[in-house]
């Protein structure tokens, strides 16, 4: 069986920082980690590999210092990992990414059928969740997103149980591979890596692909094959008011806290009554 | 982050034969027969950006043939839409992305919408991502905001970027129909007009089970519903980093109790384990709009600020007096989240317990 998870390194968004003066994003300085959502799905691929057997191939679509989050899922139980890195990716939006990476996946079932590809639900960064139903939709794989769990795989038959998350309940899905699965975050928790595997990400020779081994049209990658457009990058204006602030006589917290509830019940006297009430019945 | 960089060969004029697509849709979701809140939000909505394009808004409703899907069929047109697709076949029951791609692709590329808005729910991002691959277009996720610029008739979707430090506009200028999709709660619910009136296009797909790989087995509800319960909070008492350790939470959840209201926390709190996700108020998490929303020892983030800032009144508490939280708040309280919280707490049972007492 042949296993490819897609990963994308992103910047830890925790410690993402705005110059105060410029609005601008300082991007110096800011760690970059696999994006955490992925991990979920890499440690799923992993668990896979451990229990029928898998080769499982690694596959992110970056710049070349993307290198350090393969080496990382090599270091964690990977067994392949390709760099897909090509400035005329440079401006892909999730068309034109889904795209990309879905020419480099049918460039690695060249030398070995990819039965699962396994995708993060969605990026810290981006946040879109769409470029994994890109990839199904593309390599007309079924789609399975908000998997809680995989309860069966016979490798024989071919068929696959999972459990989606959907809203009000879980579904029960039975299906046939090859699909494209992105597992709900929670659901699992990330390995340690072992030794030799850190050693073997180490001396790893990594795969790099170009735009022109893949065979991905260049019209249909970076900016000229995403359909979006961003128009407009801001900071959202303050209220027009500004908040006003609870002064109370002295700054003890009773005083201040009295002071809030006044201002409360005075801005939202609806909301006092309903309260009223509420405590008044008991509840 | 000034004007957007326009390499040779892209396009930003609509190409000619595209210029026929027209209307606001809404694609409804459905699922054994309720109708998710946040599609009768995106027909208020879709009916603003209609109106100012002078077009008309459809409500795609799909599933079996029943009553639950005709009484649907009323609902969303109660809600603002003056054409409903009705789209019904047996294999539509439940919803699978094969089948439901297919028959949205056709269905768009019949009628050819020039706007097309899903929930970001499961089933809302799990299709929309399908059939925005299948159709060749852009689609924006998690909008925060729609708007309709007038001089070349394009949706303006505007949403958190940068892991939500900041905010842009984003356009599909040249390819239709434009697509996004809009957490539930951040638009409001329009009201029920049962006078409106519209009309049922119904399509008959004629799909066959044999067709679609994957079978549905078992739906095993959930038995809890946290969630919608944050969602809908009337109050909600939230934490950020300020409140500096997990065990000050329980600051948050006193309050909460005294008020009958849910908890909230930032995604910092989530990240660092001290909540679920469940919790979570934000871009990635939930959206409220609560009458009172306390925020105690939050910064403001706009990635916490766009899921919460339509709550009808906001009080925040912060020791930095230049904290961005106090742009957007209504009230204001700088001081140590870790006394005013338990003096709230106080305040707010004795003032209620004297009325109890009273009455």
């Amino acid at each position: 069986m042949h296993i490819v998870v897609c990963i994308k390194q992103v910047p830890d968004s925790a410690q993402i920082r705005i110059h105060p003066v410029t609005n601008t994003i300082m991007r110096q300085g800011v760690p970059a980690i696999i994006n955490p959502f992925d991990l979920f799905s890499l440690e799923e691929a992993l668990r896979l590999k451990d229990k029928v057997g898998a080769r499982v191939t690694v596959l992110t679509m970056g710049p070349p210092m993307a290198e350090a989050s393969l080496r990382k899922a090599l270091s964690l139980g990977a067994d392949d990992a390709v760099l897909l890195t090509d400035r005329k990716f440079a401006g892909s939006d999730t068309l034109a990414t889904s795209y990309a990476l879905t020419s480099a996946i049918q460039k690695l079932a060249e030398e070995q059928p990819v039965d699962i590809v396994f995708c993060g639900k969605q990026t810290v960064d981006g946040d879109t969740a769409q470029v994994g139903p890109g990839i199904a939709t593309r390599l007309g794989f079924e789609q399975l997103t908000y998997i809680t769990k995989i309860e069966d795989l016979n490798l024989a038959s071919k068929e696959i149980v999972v459990q989606r998350r959907s809203e009000g309940g879980v579904q029960v899905l039975k299906t046939k591979l090859p699909c494209m699965i992105t597992m709900l975050e929670g659901t699992n928790t990330i390995r340690f890596g072992k030794m030799d595997d850190m050693f073997r990400a180490a001396r790893y020779e990594l795969k790099t692909w170009s735009r022109d081994f893949t065979g991905a049209e260049e019209a249909k990658v970076g900016l000229k094959g995403s359909p979006t457009v961003v128009s407009k990058v801001f900071v959202p204006k303050p209220r027009a008011e500004k908040a006003v602030m609870i002064q109370a006589d002295g700054t003890s917290p009773d005083a201040l806290a009295a002071a809030a509830l006044d201002a409360i019940f005075a801005a939202q006297p609806k909301l006092a009554d309903d309260l009223l009430a509420r405590a008044a019945a008991g509840l | 982050m000034s004007e957007p960089s326009k390499p040779q060969g892209r396009k930003f004029q609509l190409p000619e034969h595209l210029k026929v697509y027209q209307n606001v849709w809404v694609i409804v979701e459905q699922e054994r027969g309720i109708v998710h809140s946040v599609s009768l939000e995106l027909l208020g909505e879709a009916r603003k950006l209609a109106d100012k394009l002078g077009v008309e808004v459809g409500a795609v409703v799909l599933g079996a043939e029943g009553p639950d899907l005709n009484r649907i069929c009323g609902d969303a047109i109660s809600y603002g839409a003056d054409i409903v697709y009705k789209v019904t076949d047996p294999v539509l029951a439940d919803y699978r992305t094969d089948p439901y791609c297919r028959v949205m692709t056709d269905v768009v590329n019949t009628f050819k919408p020039e706007i097309v808005l899903l929930g970001a729910t499961t089933l809302g991002r799990d299709l929309a991502g399908a059939i925005a691959t299948t159709l060749v277009t852009g689609l924006t996720a998690d909008c925060t905001e729609l708007d309709i610029y007038l001089d070349n008739r394009s949706l303006a979707a505007t949403r958190p970027t940068f892991g939500g430090t900041l905010l842009c506009t984003i356009q599909t200028l040249a390819y239709r129909p434009q697509m996004a999709t809009v957490r539930p709660r951040v638009m409001a619910m329009p009201e029920r007009d049962d006078s409106r009136t519209g009309r049922v296009q119904e399509v008959y797909p004629n799909l066959q089970e044999e067709s679609v790989v994957t079978k549905v087995l078992n739906f095993i509800a959930d038995r809890e519903q946290n969630e919608a319960q944050l969602a809908f909070a009337d109050i909600i008492v939230s934490g950020g980093k300020g409140l500096g350790k997990v065990e000050n939470l329980k600051l948050v959840f006193d309050l909460a109790k005294v008020l009958g209201g849910e908890v909230g926390v930032t995604r910092p709190l989530v990240q660092a384990g001290w909540a679920g996700n469940d919790r979570q108020v934000g871009q990635t998490g939930k959206t409220v709009r609560p009458k009172l929303y306390i925020a105690a020892g939050i910064s403001g983030a706009i990635q916490h600020r766009v899921g919460m800032e339509k709550s009808d009144l906001i009080l925040a508490i912060n020791t930095d007096p230049n904290a961005t939280i106090f742009d957007f708040a209504h009230l204001g309280l700088v001081g140590d989240a870790l006394t005013i919280l338990p003096a709230l707490t106080d305040a707010f049972g004795r003032r209620l317990s004297v009325n109890r007492m009273a009455g």
